[in-house]
């Protein structure tokens, strides 16, 4: 399965769906990474983490592990 | 309409998104008539501001920036409380205002569509719409207002532009209310789940007499756990079961209805920006871009980080020195002052060393509060702040903290009151917390004099490295590596205590890191101003107090019962012999004998006030509690007067070295090379064995790096936590740690 944190530079990816249902993942959806989201891949921090992407015209920050539980469709 | 100006002033409630301008619009309507405060219980920032709006006293509530109304704790049940009117200490805001950054539409109407199912008046200020089309972006505002039912204002906050187009909408708002005027809107939510919510609307109507807001039965069949163990009113044990019930029939496939709704809210989202937003050009990238770019690059990130870092270390700690100098100059002349012009006595002292030193020790903390306010407002402003968390995350997750910790725990390095007011950028609260525990240890600029004093008199120079080029030479010494070793052992007892905070009083799973990265703007001016000076003005009304009356009550235990007879009675005879002297060699002829008498008689005279100084210590309440808890000290190697001096260094840490100095008959200077001498000369009472030995003195400097001698900064903790608790907690921990701490340096020292 591939996940947000599989995305790489110059990549785009099209979220299908968000594992779990805690906070986090609330958080995450409530940021936008809703079914059908196009994100992109801007950069990743200098240590290699966190990530930063780009969707609905801003740039987001998530972790690693945030980022593995958000799946995604290559596009 | 009447200009009845009786009327009950209206209330508006401000929200949206973070990073939207809200407190640049938040000044742009009330100017500088705005309060701070805390509401009860929680350690969200309560903040009003006045103002008038038509012929109509306004208050405006500013509440906390949140891309979501579903409360996860406490704190965020704040913003839920007030706009439902639940909250006790404000009225329920007769219209809503929702600021919304244009560049960032879809997710900033996801608010929207929460505060829509409020069912009060409610008024969107579109900001930032000049960033919007930098991204190539167009909207047609007509357009959204017609999707959304709701009057849709474009505004440029920082520009103060139409802000009066704003507050005609709001008052339009308010009276279509009153007129009875509420548009239909629809809620995203699907219909059946509109049928669940009315039948627990019925329910607690029945139940409790008055329906409980549906807003809130709303909340609580989404809730993803925190509002299923809050206690709220209201919600009885028969409505709790029903929203249970409700709860498992809209769980499918193990899917909360927390994620049916945002969902849901987003395919609503993408309904009413249907045709409103056109994409103009192709995805430009813009100056923000490339600037973050080279922010976050590789080796230019972290290289321009410290670079920053740097010049705001060096800023709080050797920039605000000129004016804490100035402050103290000004103090001290202030109680020379008084001193000149009152007679001595329980009064003059009060006001000398009570009163005038207890302003001073709350003034001394404004340039470096003024000072770290500035680059923070700045950096938060213009949109770093955010990247400055990013770089730092990696490592700060380490300890279980996240990168938002980075800024406070440095600046705590000058000292922990700015610090701890700079942890407000950490939303989640356990890391907030933590981080306000933790940065007391962090080895503040107070602790240096103790340190310096202690090193120079009994840790020798003995060079361990030495390097030469020409004229330069630099060499590293034992005193060196001592004072090395003792910010080392601050950060090194941080981390652990950090880790044990978060496994034990702290505990729960790791905060998300889900930051948004802002685009980069310059920042307002009037933003940064206030900022600096409402942390300087909270500082000053809300911990300043409590520093002042704990300044007054340890001089008071120093001062009292000050029984001149008994303490001066020993020294009259050789008192009344030095005025005889002094006379005596007054009447002589002028000669360069006779002032090298003089000067040493008066000498002689000022190391017998010492002395006297020293005995009334000595007697004082403080003196006898510190003998009263000898065999308390006595394990860490400290003699009565150590303890006095740790004891009299309650309000603060440098404290202890004035106090020193008077015990030992020096007098307060805490410059003179005397001290030092008689430090090293000092025996236990009664005996000649010395005070004061390497590992005393190493105990000593490892008690100070750990305790939490400082009332500035508990008076902090209490402000920012708004409990007794935690400025409870830290001092207990942190003086178990420093007895431990030192008992331990000491013991081991011995063996050596």
């Amino acid at each position: 399965m591939t996940t947000l944190a599989d995305v790489g530079a110059g990549q785009k990816a099209r979220v299908s769906s968000v594992s779990g249902s805690d906070a986090i993942s609330l958080r995450l959806l409530e940021m936008g990474l809703t079914p059908g989201c196009e994100v992109s891949f801007v950069g990743k921090a200098p240590l290699g983490d966190p990530l930063e992407y780009s969707l609905r015209g801003y740039r987001l920050s998530l972790r690693r592990v945030e980022a593995e539980r958000v799946l995604v469709d290559m596009t | 309409m009447t200009t009845d100006t009786t009327r009950r002033p209206m209330t508006v409630a401000l929200l949206g998104n973070p990073n939207t301008g809200k407190s640049t619009l938040f000044s742009a309507l009330v100017g500088v008539r705005q309060r701070t405060g805390n509401y009860p219980g929680v350690t969200v920032e309560k903040k009003v501001g006045r103002t008038t709006i038509g012929e109509t006293a306004c208050n405006v509530i500013d509440l906390p920036g949140t891309y979501s109304l579903a409360p996860h704790s406490p704190d965020e049940m704040v913003a839920v409380d007030v706009l439902l009117g639940r909250q006790a200490e404000s009225q329920r805001p007769d219209v809503i205002v929702c600021i919304v950054d244009a560049s960032n539409l879809s997710r900033n109407l996801y608010l929207v569509s929460q505060l829509i199912e409020l069912q009060r008046p409610l008024v969107v200020a579109l900001n930032m719409v000049d960033v919007a089309s930098d991204k190539g972006v167009q909207i047609d505002v007509e357009r959204l207002s017609q999707n959304l039912g709701l009057p849709v204002i474009p505004i440029q906050a920082n520009r103060k532009q139409g802000i009066e187009r704003l507050t005609a909408a709001i008052t339009e708002a308010v009276e279509n209310q009153q007129g009875g005027v509420l548009t239909k809107r629809d809620s995203p939510l699907p219909a059946e789940w509109q049928a669940e919510v009315t039948a627990l609307e019925t329910l607690s109507r029945q139940v409790n007499g008055a329906p409980l807001p549906r807003y809130l039965l709303e909340r609580l069949v989404l809730d993803t756990g925190y509002l299923e163990t809050a206690d709220l009113e209201g919600v009885t044990p028969p409505v709790r079961e029903a929203v249970a019930a409700a709860r498992s029939r809209f769980t499918t496939d193990g899917q909360s209805p927390a994620v049916m709704e945002t969902i849901a809210r987003y395919q609503w989202v993408a309904q009413i920006t249907d045709g409103v937003l056109t994409q103009t050009t192709q995805t430009r990238v813009t100056a923000s871009d490339r600037l973050d770019h080279v922010l976050t690059h590789r080796v230019w990130g972290p290289l321009i980080f410290a670079t920053i870092m740097l010049v705001i270390f060096q800023a709080v700690f050797n920039g605000a020195v000129i004016f804490m100098d100035l402050i103290e100059a000004w103090v001290g002349s202030a109680g020379d002052w008084i001193g000149a012009h009152m007679p001595d006595g329980a009064l003059q002292s009060l006001m000398v060393d009570g009163v005038v030193g207890g302003v001073g020790s709350v003034l001394v903390f404004l340039p470096q509060i003024v000072i770290l306010f500035f680059f923070i407002a700045v950096l938060e402003d213009c949109g770093y702040m955010a990247r400055a968390a990013y770089l730092m995350d990696r490592l700060m997750s380490r300890i279980g903290l996240s990168g938002k910790s980075f800024i406070p725990l440095l600046s705590s390095f000058a000292c922990a009151v700015p610090g701890i007011m700079g942890t407000r950028v950490i939303e989640n609260r356990r890391d907030r917390l933590v981080t306000i525990l933790i940065a007391p240890l962090m080895t503040c600029s107070a602790r240096l004099p103790v340190y310096f004093l202690l090193i120079a008199a009994f840790i020798p120079a003995t060079s361990l490295v030495a390097w030469r080029l020409g004229p330069i030479s630099w060499s590293l010494t034992l005193q060196h590596v001592t004072l090395l070793g003792l910010y080392v052992l601050g950060v090194v007892t941080a981390i652990l205590a950090a880790l044990a905070m978060k496994r034990t009083i702290l505990p729960g799973e790791t905060p998300p890191f889900v930051l948004e990265l802002p685009s980069y703007k310059f920042p307002d001016v009037r933003v940064v101003l206030h900022r600096m000076w409402e942390r300087a003005w909270a500082f000053i009304c809300r911990a300043g107090t409590l520093i002042f009356a704990v300044s007054i009550l340890v001089w008071a235990a120093a001062y009292f019962p000050h029984d001149a007879a008994q303490v001066e009675a020993p020294f009259a005879q050789r008192r009344a012999e030095l005025a005889a002297a002094i006379e005596q060699t007054e009447q002589m002829p002028d000669s360069a004998a006779r002032t090298e008498e003089l000067v040493a008689l008066s000498d002689q005279s000022e190391r017998l006030e010492n002395e006297v100084a020293g005995a009334y210590l000595r007697q004082s309440l403080l003196g006898r509690v510190g003998r009263w808890m000898e065999p308390l000290f006595k394990p860490l190697g400290w003699d009565w007067r150590i303890g006095c001096g740790v004891l009299a260094s309650f309000p603060a840490r440098e404290v202890v070295v004035g106090t020193l100095g008077v015990i030992y008959n020096m007098g307060d200077d805490d410059e003179s090379a005397g001290l030092r001498e008689s430090l090293r000369e000092a025996t236990w009472d009664g005996t000649d064995r010395r005070v004061f030995t390497i590992p005393v003195a190493l105990s000593i400097m490892v008690f100070f790096a750990l305790c939490a001698q400082c009332i500035s900064t508990l008076a902090i903790i209490r402000r920012e936590t708004n409990s007794w608790r935690w400025p409870i907690f830290s001092f207990t921990y942190m003086t178990v740690l420093a007895y431990v701490g030192a008992l331990l340096t000491y013991q081991i020292g011995r063996l050596f």
